[in-house]
């Protein structure tokens, strides 16, 4: 933790402290490999020990992560991961949890709890690889799958609006809201690093490719011949520019619109100045709707990064609170709050 | 509050000696019926703290609709609170009122049914204008022929003494309305004696500036109008019951079942944490939970049922005493979560305050309708311990063994209680705190295996040998990093392990595991002639109706033997072999023959049913009837 880490004793870990001895099962070439290294590696730089860290997923491909960490975890059922995070981050608010969910997982099956995990701010880590299918049940349509998708439950193409798992998180109140891609280890690390410093309920969305059901769905973005025309990496306090040598910028017009210009056209100065910590969400909200397909420019980075109270500190100081207030609780008087009286 | 407190007005202080002497009867049953709005339960339960106080054993019975305000002056919205006051020892409601009070024509009509013939009625008789006898649907007014002429009816016009009482303070026509509740209560506190302190006391306590003032107001009109007005030849006393020395509090079962739970943090030493979704009638334990944040208790209102126990088993994972209150809908929203936690086996306890369904059914009416699903209501082989709280007071003890058997034995355990348990309410004889158990577990320090290579190792899945319950290692202890899951578990190491050979395995140990606890509760007991004929068999809540019909028939010099459990997976284990010496034995259950069904196919007995699923428990009488069926 950011705030705690300057009075504790940071422990030495390595990498292969935070591996598991378990048999990593995913398909050759799948995108949730890229993701566990990048969580492996960036592990020991957090100063965190793999006692005091606890991994939960739900069900699906991602949700088998737990296993291949050497920390305390869970894989439980299918979008209750939240919830069960929720219970342990509030019950022991000194634990690093983290949470590992995909797109069927968290916004459809698991919606509900997501969105209130979010909403109360608890301390959790979640990392939503979003593949957009549905991977483990061997290929149907997710909410975040295009509308027109064509798969074994959709063989005259889905006709479901799909999801915009940013939007979903800005709209439930989310303090931290980022995305990354499982091509980027660096970027991941760095996303994950801030996600994690980040007290209260992270949410990162991980572009995730599934080479076998879904293969290529985000490559006219993130492949390495696509990503500099049509990446967008937000940085805190700079003009939100990109392109070949920053050619392309996002403004806000007139209207409210965001829109991608040439930043020739405008001059640097009319660009969107990107501002993580702002209180209202409605930029990050527009950011996050920027890009509407997967074949256009698309931001990445940290969308929204705001302070609020930890769900189960605030928890934990109410019970501190009355424990202070009412000092320790003593049964026999509890038996006897309602009145009593002697018979003999 | 002082000298702001309005003067009471022309309302005089209660006498402390009423004038007439009070006739002594052994017992009374009375029926406070009006309006949702009414205020007829706070009456009722006024009453009953008075009565409690007084040393009465009593028996209360609320029953109310599921609508907040169904449309007022409605039968549908009729709000009742029987209660049952003794000089001896009781367990039911009683079965008949002796006495009903009734607000206004609706309540009437609902409650009339349920007076004994010639009892004592008494009505509000400003509520029975036209517009108040249209609403109840009488198309006349009962009052004014002889339709009431089985019962003893006294007329009061409670409204206008009520508003008489308080306009003095300056209270409004409209808002003295409130206050007639307390005239009532008044009025049946002098009937019966009651010492007025207590609701005095109470008044004073919970309300402030003219409402205090009208409440009193009123209350102590309806007291010395009871004494005065001669509609009443002489009060009644129902004398202190001879119930055991010792120190008591008035207790309903979702109160005692709140602080059985908070025991159990304290007597197994861990914090407690709640995950709750509102439901009635399990709510108010959510209620009382959330005000015990200095025993280290923590409530989480989730989102939902299913996230309500998802937290508890987090929780749970997480070293603390992990519990999820529900009622049946929510029990099956849980259904997928109980089954995690009976692969993970992790200790979790799960309580389901029962009425009548299926689906939204009747949710402020009782019913003991959910033991099926929580004995069979999981996918895959998934058994577990199974709890009945017998009486409002048992709820304490009930909290305690189910968490006990949880802990001790790593499993989801689900505790049942009823609508009737839960707010229904009884002297309770406080225990003695330290006879309460040591129900504390360790938790796992240690590496506990070594490998084939000398290195010392932590097995999640390894077994304690008499328990078979497995380690329980929470987050934060070195070195006993290890992942749990719903996937199949090898037995030991807990490493996924789909083997066919290994699934049959830890099938048989799961069910093991909860078949062994028979070894650890207690045996079943016969109360009544162990050489009878006939035998009950009862779980739950019909404790207080079967109580009282066996102890009628014992008196008529009927030979009949009762057995009561409490656990109910598993069952205790000689009750088979106890039931086997009976030519008969009934299963009085408030559903259509759950438990029945099980004993005929655990133990291969002619077991007959006896139902009933009206949303409400059992008459003393009904269970007579059926002895004496079965006694031909």
């Amino acid at each position: 933790m950011s705030d705690t880490a300057a009075v504790t004793t940071v422990p030495i870990t390595t990498k292969k402290d935070w591996v598991s001895d378990q048999e990593v099962r995913w398909c050759p070439g799948c995108g949730d490999y890229g993701i566990m290294h990048a969580v492996q590696t960036l592990m020991p730089e957090l100063g965190i020990a793999p006692e005091n860290t606890v991994f939960v997923s739900g069900i699906g491909c991602s949700s088998r992560f737990p296993y291949y960490m050497n920390t305390y975890g869970m894989h439980s059922i299918h979008g209750r991961a939240p919830a069960i995070a929720t219970g342990v981050a509030v019950a022991r608010p000194d634990l690093d949890v983290w949470v590992i969910t995909g797109d069927g997982d968290s916004l459809s099956i698991g919606g509900n709890h997501l969105i209130h995990a979010l909403r109360r701010n608890v301390n959790l880590t979640i990392l939503l690889f979003n593949n957009r299918i549905y991977g483990l049940t061997k290929g149907q349509y997710s909410p975040t799958s295009e509308t027109g998708k064509v798969t074994k439950s959709t063989p005259f193409g889905s006709i479901d609006h799909p999801f915009n798992p940013l939007s979903v998180a800005l709209g439930a109140e989310a303090s931290f809201v980022a995305r990354t891609h499982d091509l980027d280890r660096k970027h991941m690390i760095e996303v994950f690093r801030q996600a994690h410093a980040h007290r209260g309920a992270s949410f990162v969305e991980i572009f995730q490719n599934c080479n076998v059901f879904n293969d290529g769905a985000f490559d006219d973005i993130i492949s390495r011949h696509a990503r500099e025309e049509m990446m967008i990496d937000l940085q805190h306090g700079q003009p939100i520019r990109f392109g070949a040598d920053g050619h392309r910028g996002v403004v806000m017009g007139s209207d409210g619109q965001l829109r991608i210009v040439e930043v020739g056209d405008v001059g640097e100065e009319a660009l969107l100045v990107h501002d993580a910590h702002r209180l209202d969400p409605g930029l990050a909200f527009a950011l996050a709707r920027l890009s509407h397909d997967d074949h256009s420019a698309t931001p990445f980075g940290v969308f929204r990064d705001v302070q609020r109270g930890d769900y189960g500190q605030l928890v934990g100081a109410q019970v501190a609170a009355a424990s202070e207030k009412k000092g320790p609780g003593d049964l026999g008087a509890l038996l006897r709050s309602n009145g009593t009286w002697m018979v003999g | 509050m002082t000298d702001t407190t309005p003067t009471i007005g022309t309302t005089e202080v209660i006498d402390a000696a009423p004038a007439q002497q009070p006739e002594q009867i052994s017992h009374v049953v009375v029926r406070f019926a009006g309006d949702s709005g009414d205020g007829m339960q706070l009456t009722g339960d006024r009453f009953t703290s008075a009565s409690a106080l007084f040393g009465n054993d009593l028996s209360t019975f609320p029953d109310y609709p599921a609508e907040i305000r169904a449309p007022a002056g409605t039968v549908n919205g009729v709000s009742s609170f029987q209660v049952h006051i003794s000089d001896h020892d009781i367990t039911t409601p009683g079965d008949a009122p002796n006495v009903l009070v009734a607000m206004n024509p609706a309540a009437l009509k609902a409650d009339l049914h349920r007076l004994e013939q010639n009892g004592l009625l008494i009505v509000n008789s400003d509520s029975f204008e036209e517009r108040d006898l249209a609403k109840a649907g009488y198309d006349h007014n009962p009052l004014h022929d002889d339709f009431l002429s089985s019962y003893r009816l006294v007329e009061i016009p409670m409204t206008t003494l009520t508003q008489r009482a308080t306009e003095s303070l300056g209270v409004k026509a409209r808002d003295s309305e409130r206050s007639k509740n307390f005239f009532a209560l008044g009025v049946i506190s002098w009937l019966y004696s009651r010492p007025t302190e207590p609701t005095v006391e109470w008044i004073e306590g919970k309300f402030k500036d003219l409402v205090k003032a009208s409440n009193l107001a009123a209350f102590k009109a309806g007291y010395n109008f009871g004494e005065t007005s001669e509609l009443f030849d002489h009060p009644y006393q129902v004398k202190p019951a001879q119930l055991p020395p010792g120190e008591y509090t008035n207790i309903s079962g979702n109160v005692a079942l709140a602080w059985g739970l908070v025991a159990a943090g304290q007597l197994a030493k861990l914090p407690l944490f709640l995950g709750s979704y509102p439901i009635t009638p399990a709510s108010d334990i959510l209620h009382e939970l959330s005000k015990h944040k200095h025993f280290g208790v923590r409530t989480v209102q989730a989102e939902d049922e299913i996230a309500a126990i998802g937290m508890a088993l987090g929780a749970a994972f997480s070293g603390h005493l992990g519990i999820s209150t529900t009622s049946g809908p929510g029990l099956a929203l849980k259904s997928e979560t109980i089954s995690l936690g009976i692969s993970l086996e992790l200790p979790l306890l799960i309580v389901d305050i029962q009425r009548g369904g299926p689906s939204t059914g009747l949710p402020t009416k009782t019913e003991a309708a959910d033991l099926n699903i929580a004995m069979y209501g999981r996918h895959g082989e998934a058994p577990l311990p199974i709890v009945a709280a017998y009486s409002p007071a048992h709820c304490f003890d009930a909290a305690i063994e189910a968490a006990r058997i949880a802990l001790k034995y790593r499993t989801p355990v689900i505790l049942l209680s009823d609508g009737f348990l839960a707010n229904g309410s009884e002297p309770w004889l406080l225990p003695e705190l330290d006879t309460l158990p040591d129900i504390s577990v360790s938790f796992q320090t240690e590496m506990n295996h070594v490998a084939d290579d000398g290195t010392p190792e932590f097995w999640p899945y390894l077994r304690d040998p008499d328990t078979l319950a497995r380690p329980w290692a929470v987050p934060g202890t070195p070195g006993l990093m290890h992942r749990i899951g719903g996937l199949e578990k090898e037995d030991g190491t807990g490493n996924i392990d789909y083997s066919p050979a290994n699934h049959s395995k830890m099938v048989h140990l799961r069910a093991g595991k909860v078949a062994g606890i028979a070894n650890d509760i207690p045996l079943a007991t016969i109360t009544g002639d162990a050489d009878a004929d006939v035998c009950l068999l009862g779980w739950g809540s019909t404790w207080a109706s079967i109580d009282a019909a066996v102890q009628r028939t014992r008196r008529e010099g009927t030979k009949l033997a009762w057995i009561h459990i409490t656990h109910l997976n598993p069952l205790p284990r000689n009750l088979g072999e106890l039931l086997r010496t009976f030519k008969t034995v009934l299963v009085p259950e408030l559903n259509l023959g759950h438990l029945c069904r099980m004993v005929r196919a655990e133990f291969l007995i002619d077991a007959k049913p006896v139902n009933k699923v009206q949303g409400l428990p059992f008459t003393a009488a009904e269970l007579e009837d059926a002895i004496q069926e079965a006694l031909k």
